[in-house]
């Protein structure tokens, strides 16, 4: 099947800022795909560009195998979005936003709009200005994902939420992926991340820095090892892929690239292995790493 | 009240131009009033027989308040009499314009949480509002004295001004306190502006009447400055100024962050099954500003198609102003040029109406509430059509309902309605070609240069100046040319010329389809 977003060596400047450089990223079919990246490293201007609001200087971006900008009007009929701060008209209530950008869309599932509604915890009375920063998103994510279509795009749809709601979020994705919806969901939080997406692509200064699964991402980064040795390993700062050796007598520790891994295990062994563990990298380790610019 | 003087620069710097720009306009316009009265009636005996004649007119006193004697300082408060309900309306919009509209916002709330007092924002609203006021009321003075009005009729008329000023912006501090929104706020303060000049006009209107002592406008006009002044009159204002805040002070201790007296009404849990289009959405949002423009419309109607029987005798009494109407309203006989000129400037209002409406577009794409509708199936040439149609239709529905209550009103004072009332709807409607090019003029910003829209209200402000003074100004014809008013037929006085209003569409319908491809091909949002 086709990838449901299929962007690359995208380019977009403001002015003389260079909000995207080259972008590649690829989404299939089915899958949740989690984008990642600091505070303005482009995230929602490749959303809007996937959206058709702006136009790309350079590169290519097909979405659900059409033109975002050219193909707007049939595509949005496919797709929901969901903006990272839903800001609403301040004299129309929440349930008539919902059904109103439902309708716009192409037709709104009001049986799972009223089973929404309640697990959200929303009332759908209230006017827009009178709603919280979280209310306000939940009125969003109802209406995206009441909608029955193909690909939902969400850009930080859970920021305001509280950690119950986010959790009934993350149980309506997990159930749209079941029934075969794409998502791409960009995110801070990683604990949503890790739970929900198949894969991910880190974003840097407009481009993207990693993409994977996120087991092929930590195997790309250093594994721990805190080891007890009979004798001092002499020479083990040596090896190729090992870094920030600290031997106190028998104990060792120290971090080891994934593919220097084996290597270095059997050459730990020659000394006597009493103990060992190993830490792969945290999640938090791994984006920390991207978000402050320090490759590994 | 910690932070007051911190909030009191604040808001001083956000109105540095609208500040000074209205107090500067309403304090220049009694001066001119003074200096045109005294070069139209340059007698003692030419003012007598003014004040005997049109001044005393029922219409006359209704519209613009009491006369008390002949001098010219008398003459001048009178024909003054409008601008209090102008002070009162700035005065009111001024403070919730600082107070409630800041806390719907959510921007008051940020500044909560630091070193302020709860009272802070509200008193500096007030002492931004009254200050202004204050000095308004001394340039009034100050330019009374100019034109070598006596002293004491000219401190009466300035302290005249401040003191309906602060009453009314007494009034919008009560009401920040009753809504949640700034809407409904601005809503319930002009309701009582509203009530307040309805009363003064019913008290004015016979003998015996006492019902304008029941108006702060009614009050600061019986302070009689230069005919034997009141001054105790002033001290009701004082006394309504000082209850008016003792009732808001306590409301705004009691009342939480954000919240109002009046409780806020739930909406529908579901929209109406018609609420499914762009059209659908832009009525919603368009609908609340085009009721208000239509009714201040059929106000402005009601109130101009009665000067139109006064002018006339007016013109009768005097040379000159026969002769300024002649040049403001152009050739054919003295009602009809009268007529043209008065739809000219309810045209203005109206070209108002219709760049606000076609700005809601970029109000729409600021917020970004454009985006989450953009990104459904709706093409961005139908939302673009869905605000368009109001600045398109709304202006149409506005002439109309304006020259129906002029016409009526006109009709009605000669007792001829069905004789006089299709002239005035065909001098109001002749208006809309030159009211389109001013809308199609926002549009076309909106779509080609979205961060310059704003320039359309420059555009209006224009033409108003060379609508209003250029003729008198004798500016040359390539500059009055510039505004698409000066291209209407001046119908019923001139026949209905048919050129340029197809030359005035074919203008406004360039002007909208360049806005239109421009935002069919531009990024959104642009902020």
């Amino acid at each position: 099947m086709d990838d449901a977003i299929a962007v690359s060596g995208l380019v977009k400047t403001f002015g003389r800022t260079r909000a995207l450089d080259g972008l590649d990223l690829t989404v299939r079919t089915g899958e949740v795909h989690g984008f990642l990246g600091p505070n303005g490293s482009g995230k929602s201007t490749t959303i809007r560009i996937l959206l058709g609001l702006l136009r790309a200087d350079a590169g290519t971006a097909r979405l659900l195998g059409g033109d975002p900008w050219r193909d707007a009007v049939a595509l949005h009929r496919r797709l929901a979005y969901v903006p990272g701060d839903v800001t609403l008209w301040p004299n129309l209530s929440g349930g008539e936003v919902i059904d109103l950008l439902g309708r716009l869309r192409g037709g709104l599932n009001q049986k799972r709009k009223a089973e929404l509604l309640e697990r959200f915890e929303l009332d759908p009375r209230k006017k827009g200005r009178a709603y919280s920063k979280g209310n306000r998103q939940k009125v969003g994510l109802v209406a995206a994902l009441a909608s029955d279509v193909e690909l939902l795009i969400l850009d930080e749809p859970t920021s305001g939420l509280d950690p119950l709601m986010e959790e009934t979020f993350r149980a309506c994705i997990a159930e749209d992926k079941r029934n075969g919806r794409t998502v791409l969901l960009s995110s801070h939080i990683l604990a949503e991340v890790e739970a929900l997406c198949d894969r991910v692509t880190i974003i840097r200064n407009g481009r993207a820095v990693e993409s994977g699964t996120l087991d092929e991402l930590r195997h790309l980064h250093r594994t721990s090892i805190d080891v007890e040795l009979a004798a001092t390993p002499d020479g083990l700062a040596e090896l190729p892929g090992v870094h920030d050796v600290k031997i106190d007598r028998g104990h060792v520790r120290f971090d080891v690239d994934a593919k220097a891994l084996d290597d270095t295990l059997r050459y730990l062994t020659k000394f006597g292995v009493r103990s060992l563990v190993s830490q792969p990298p945290t999640l938090e380790e791994l984006f920390l790493r991207h978000y402050e610019g320090v490759r590994s | 009240m910690t932070g007051t003087g911190k909030l009191v620069r604040l808001a001083l710097r956000r109105d540095r131009l609208l500040l000074p720009l209205w107090i500067v306009v309403l304090a220049v316009l009694p001066m001119t009033y003074a200096a045109s009265i005294a070069e139209l009636y340059p007698t003692a005996a030419d003012r007598q027989a003014y004040a005997a004649g049109s001044a005393s007119d029922p219409s006359y006193v209704a519209l613009l308040g009491p006369l008390f004697g002949s001098s010219l300082g008398a003459l001048t408060a009178q024909r003054s009499g409008m601008l209090f309900v102008i002070v009162g309306l700035i005065s009111v919009l001024t403070v919730i314009r600082h107070t409630r509209t800041e806390e719907e916002a959510g921007r008051r709330e940020l500044l909560g949480a630091a070193v302020l007092g709860r009272h802070a924002g509200l008193t500096a609203a007030l002492v931004v509002t009254c200050g202004a006021d204050l000095v308004l009321g001394l340039l009034v003075t100050l330019g009374l004295l100019g034109q070598d009005l006596p002293a004491g009729g000219a401190v009466a008329f300035g302290l005249a001004f401040a003191a309906c000023g602060w009453v009314f912006a007494m009034v919008g501090a009560v009401a920040a306190q009753l809504t949640e929104s700034a809407g409904g706020a601005r809503g319930i303060g002009l309701s009582v502006l509203g009530i307040a000049f309805v009363l003064r006009l019913a008290g004015d209107a016979g003998d015996g009447n006492v019902l304008h002592w029941l108006s702060p406008i009614g009050w600061v006009q019986h302070i009689r400055a230069f005919a034997g002044e009141r001054w105790w009159v002033l001290g009701l204002a004082a006394g309504a100024t000082a209850a008016l805040a003792a009732v808001a002070y306590p409301l705004s201790a009691r009342r939480d962050l954000g919240a109002g007296l009046l409780p806020a009404r739930p909406g529908p849990a579901a929209a109406a099954p018609t609420l499914r289009t762009p059209l659908a959405l832009a009525w919603r949002l368009h609908r609340a500003a085009l009721l208000g423009w239509a009714v201040g419309l059929a106000v402005l109607g009601v109130v101009l198609g009665g000067t139109v029987d006064y002018a006339r005798t007016a013109a009768e009494d005097s040379k000159q102003v026969s002769d300024i109407m002649d040049r403001l309203g152009g050739a054919g006989t003295f009602t009809d040029s009268y007529l043209a000129g008065v739809m000219s400037l309810v045209a203005l209002a109206a070209s108002g109406y219709a760049i606000q409406a076609a700005l809601k577009m970029r109000t729409e794409e600021a917020a970004l509430r454009s985006e989450p509708v953009l990104a459904t199936a709706v093409t961005r040439t139908s939302w673009t059509a869905s605000h368009a149609a109001f600045a398109a239709l709304g202006p149409a529905l506005g002439l109309a309902v304006a020259g129906v209550a002029a016409g009526l009103t006109y009709g009605l004072s000669v007792h001829d309605v069905a004789g006089q009332l299709p002239r005035v709807i065909g001098a109001a409607m002749v208006q809309l070609p030159a009211v389109w090019v001013l809308g199609a003029l926002a549009v076309g910003l909106f779509g080609l240069l979205p961060r310059l829209a704003p320039a359309a209200w420059a555009a209006l402000a224009a033409c108003v100046l060379l609508g209003q003074i250029g003729a008198i100004l004798q500016l040359s014809q390539w500059a009055l040319d510039v505004s698409p008013f000066t291209h209407i037929p001046k119908v019923p006085a001139a026949p209905l010329a048919v050129t340029p209003l197809a030359w005035l569409v074919a203008v406004a319908a360039a002007l909208a389809v360049a806005g239109f491809a421009g935002f069919r091909r531009r990024d959104v949002p642009v902020t």
